[in-house]
């Protein structure tokens, strides 16, 4: 029909711009001279900004409250950044190192491992680092619970060698008269914590970090943490172990001759430890770690840190599909641990079945209430929408005591005498539990529609069709039905949707077998906190329920779907 | 060991400075947003000592926030949101540690924090090795263990664990949480596993195929709980033949309720709930919180919570002090988890394991469910 159209009207156009051409030599002008296109476009535009300025405040608060939110959720699905940002060194480090050699990472990787744990346990983040990693690799979490604890001891035996050698290295006040710039020192022994200013920030000596640039650095981390996250006063702090041992480094490194030629402050000392330093005993960082815990010297840890060191992985999406990375690439996980490709599957087929039985049980209802008088319909209407006044909670929880073995339905049928005592129907933490649960609540959502696409149907068609000799089924399956499909569209649409994202009802009464999706992404949200994991389930529903939407409209037609006349 | 020197030191500077701030502006705050249970727990709480300290502090108002089983999620969220509004969180050891791991809860000083006993025991001495985190303040000891239905077990009732898992015994459903941590426990241990080994057999893969396999010998015959309150209302409505759950539970369906149930202690599971403070508090709030603290956690008023629930108070001090229900009048001692009569074959919930192979073990558990 509509080919037909085009190609009649195709032929019109063309000859109308032809005759157009004849007529018109100018553009058409509206009254006040400018080109009537412009003009209107002009208003139009008007129009349409103050359209948008109506309804600004509703789309920003859906764009803040709403879209915003969801796509931050989703982004984390991909987004692992805490492994760099945790380990800055050690990823680094790790990228020379081949994960599938069967070699451990050498010596400079576990420095740089002390270094960053020692960072990340002051600051307290290397146990959120071992929680997430422990998704990956199980025992991660007690393992950097451990390190973190560990840490210490390691670059305590330079801590301690300096101050043997020297009391001068104990005092934190010493270590800021070498460091610290003559001027921020001037300041910062004025500065008073009662007093309520705001804490001279740190600046290093001019020359230091030439000298000795790995104790400037950790130093520098060192004053930022104690001047913005204890906020003690920097002054008095010793530092941390963790910069003696990039002092000890400094002192056998490269830059020995400067050392020897400094001549600030401190310069004896210094010159003493710079003597001392080489004949320190110095500190194996693999076997300090092994110390701590034997998993830092087998490989697993280290292919685990270096899978997951970008910034963005695909991993909770292949956890999502069953899937895991592996060295080797992509691999499916060992049958007894796959679950969510069985949910996903189970999720769709038994939202189906739900909306089938929702339109079982919604078609009558719809057509008795389309059908009588308006006083009666709008009785029983009340009776259909009596349950959206009752909390979910309840609902569920009445069909347990309906269903369960000892229930009423039950007890009915052995009283009748249907069922033996001994053989009672499993009605309830099953399937079917969840099917017939759910198709009592989402059942107004498929009513609904139905009722207001019926009430628009005239009944002089079916009189009418029956008058021409149609009998009852086919008065009714020729000209009623194909006229209520978009009920049924509408109403399958808001109940299968609905369904598929449902998770209380199902954990209630669906036992093992009666589960949805839903149910694991909200323990993942509220339990194991793998918030990326739900995500990427999440953003999978998400794409099915879009991928069917879309089918949807392909076969059926979304513009066949009404809620109302 | 410097470490904890240098880490004690720091804490009683900050907790020093607190107080010292709190008496120089004389500024606590006078809202405390608590967070708990609810139902007959949040309840004994309420009686035992949120009501006293309002009665001592007149001007101070308390709100319940009945949140204590997201309690995890929720606060990493208002963490991420830069906007914590809980005081005072009620939470199970297991999640104080990863409340503490995640650094959302505020590591604090036991003898800093905390009153001593009546005897002058410092609180750590008092609490002993309860106190499983540097965030935790345990309040009481609960246990998760099985309760029987009287009337259907005949004239043995059970009274090991392995009669769980006895269907030609006890024939009829059981009730079981629909997460690992126990039931895996129960099953290698009734599997011939000696109790010491439990830990480490559950830690191998073919440890936890024995588990799982011995739990499939009753999976049809299971039905799966989430939530504490389902077991006493399998246990009422005779659904169930026997099922675990929280001991304070089954005190209430066999005393109050009277319903024909009795408890098997047999390997029950020892668990500890109690307070973590929000990480980042402003001051005043943290000043009012910490005063809160130390009273609602003293011993008399850890003794006082087990007349209104039958969970053992967490401070060896207040054991003793342990008197009857406040409204039934019955002796309480011997309905605690703790009681020598009950504890003769007792677990107590692996933190450590269960942090570690929590993810690992669920995986496996919840795909075994749902073949």
């Amino acid at each position: 029909m509509s080919d037909v159209n085009n190609a009649t009207t195709a032929p019109n156009s063309a000859l109308a711009a032809e005759r157009a051409e004849d007529e018109y030599t100018g553009p058409m002008l509206a009254a006040d001279g400018t080109p009537l296109k412009r003009s209107l476009n002009r208003a139009l535009r008007r129009q349409k900004i103050s359209a948008l300025l109506l309804i600004a405040p509703l789309l920003i608060f859906v764009l803040v409250t709403f879209v915003a939110p969801i796509a931050d959720m989703l982004f984390r699905s991909v987004e692992n950044k805490i492994v760099q940002d945790t380990l800055p060194r050690t990823t680094t480090e790790l990228k020379n190192w081949d994960s599938e050699g069967g070699e451990l990472p050498d010596q400079a990787v576990y420095k740089s491992l002390y270094q960053d744990i020692y960072v990340a346990q002051e600051r307290k983040l290397h146990t959120r680092l071992g929680s997430r990693l422990n998704y990956e690799l199980t025992g991660a979490s007690s393992l950097f619970r451990k390190s973190g604890r560990g840490v210490d001891d390691i670059g305590e035996v330079y801590q301690d060698q300096f101050e043997d050698l020297n009391a001068f290295w104990k005092k934190g006040e010493n270590w800021n008269d070498v460091l610290g710039s003559d001027a921020w020192l001037a300041t910062m022994k004025d500065w008073k914590k009662a007093s309520g200013d705001a804490q001279p920030p740190f600046e290093m000596r001019d020359g230091i970090a030439d000298i000795l640039p790995q104790t400037a650095n950790y130093y520098l981390i060192f004053a930022d943490f104690v001047q913005n996250e204890d906020n003690d006063n920097l002054y008095k702090e010793d530092p941390w172990p963790l910069v003696y041992s990039a002092f000890y480094d400094d002192l056998t490194g490269p830059t020995a001759e400067q050392i020897a030629a400094y001549a600030g402050p401190g310069a004896t000392e210094l010159a003493q430890a710079a003597a001392a330093a080489p004949s320190f005993d110095s500190v194996d960082y693999a076997q300090a770690f092994a110390d701590i815990d034997k998993d830092w010297v087998e490989l697993p840890i280290w292919q685990t840190i270096a899978t997951y060191s970008p910034r963005f992985t695909n991993g909770y999406f292949l956890n999502a599909v069953d899937m895991q990375k592996t060295p080797d690439g992509p691999a499916l996980r060992p049958d007894d641990e796959r679950i969510y490709w069985t949910l996903f599957k189970r999720t769709l087929f038994m939202s189906v079945c739900i909306t089938l039985s929702c339109i079982l049980l919604g078609y009558p209802v719809g057509w008795i209430l389309a059908n009588l008088p308006a006083r009666t319909a709008n009785l029983l209407m009340i009776l259909v929408l009596l349950p959206f006044w009752t909390s979910l909670l309840v609902r569920t929880s009445a069909w347990k005591v309906m269903l369960q073995q000892q229930g009423v339905i039950n007890d009915t049928l052995v009283w009748l005498g249907v069922v033996a005592d001994d053989s009672r129907l499993a009605l309830i933490n099953n399937q079917t539990g969840t099917i017939i649960a759910m198709t009592h609540i989402l059942l107004p959502f498929m009513i609904l529609p139905l009722y207001s696409v019926m009430k628009t149907v005239p009944p002089s068609y079916l009189r009418a069709a029956k008058s021409l000799g149609a009998t009852n089924w086919t008065a009714f399956w020729r000209v009623y039905f194909p006229q209520s499909v978009p009920g049924i569209g509408a109403g399958s649409i808001l109940v299968f949707i609905l369904s598929i994202g449902y998770y209380i009802t199902p954990e209630i009464v669906g036992g093992r077998t009666g589960t949805f999706i839903s149910n694991r992404i909200a323990y993942h949200i509220s339990s194991s906190l793998n918030w990326g994991l739900a995500a990427a389930l999440g953003a999978i529903l998400l794409a099915v329920v879009l991928g069917l939407y879309y089918a949807y409209d392909k076969i059926v037609g979304i513009d066949n779907v009404k809620l109302g006349g | 060991m410097k470490f904890t020197t240098t880490l004690l030191a720091s804490s009683a500077i900050v907790g020093a400075g607190t107080l010292a701030f709190a008496d120089a502006h004389g500024n606590m705050a006078k809202d405390m947003t608590l967070v708990s249970w609810g139902g007959a727990y949040q309840a004994s709480q309420d009686k035992a000592y949120v009501q006293p300290y309002l009665g001592m502090h007149s001007d101070v108002t308390a709100v319940w926030d009945e949140s204590s089983a997201e309690a995890v999620a929720k606060l990493r969220a208002m963490n991420e949101a830069g906007n914590v509004t809980w005081d005072l969180v009620d939470v199970v050891a297991a999640d104080a540690i990863r409340l503490c791991d995640e650094g959302l809860a505020m590591e604090i000083d036991a003898d800093e924090v905390l009153a001593a006993a009546p005897d002058g025991t410092s609180a750590s001495d008092d609490f002993g090795d309860l106190l499983v985190s540097d965030c935790f303040i345990p309040q009481i000891v609960y246990s998760t263990t099985f309760g029987y239905r009287t009337d259907m077990v005949g004239d043995t009732p059970p009274s090991k664990i392995c009669d769980v898992f006895d269907l030609e015994a006890y024939p009829g459903k059981r009730s079981l949480e629909k997460r690992p941590i126990n039931n895996m426990e129960w099953a290698l241990l009734c599997d011939g596993v000696a109790k010491a080994d439990v830990y480490d057999v559950l830690a191998t893969p073919e440890g936890q195929e024995k588990a799982l396999a011995k739990l499939d010998t009753i999976k049809d015959d299971v039905i799966w709980w989430s939530a504490g309150a389902d077991t006493p209302q399998l246990l009422a409505d005779g659904e169930i033949v026997m099922g675990s759950t929280y001991n304070g539970r089954l005190f209430s369906v066999i005393e109050e309720q009277k319903q024909p149930v009795a408890m098997l202690w047999d390997a029950q599971v020892f668990d500890l709930d109690g307070w973590i403070i929000p990480a980042g508090l402003p001051a005043d709030r943290l000043a009012r919180v910490m005063d809160f603290v130390k009273f609602a956690t003293d011993t008399q008023r850890l003794a006082d919570q087990s007349q209104y629930i039958s969970y053992g108070p967490a401070r060896l001090s207040s054991a003793p002090m342990v008197g009857k229900h406040a409204d039934l009048g019955i002796d309480m001692a011997p309905h605690m988890p703790t009681d020598p009569n009950n504890a003769q074959n007792t677990f107590l919930y692996n933190y450590e394991f269960w942090a570690d192979y929590r993810d690992d073990i669920d995986a496996k558990f919840q795909a075994w469910l749902a073949q």
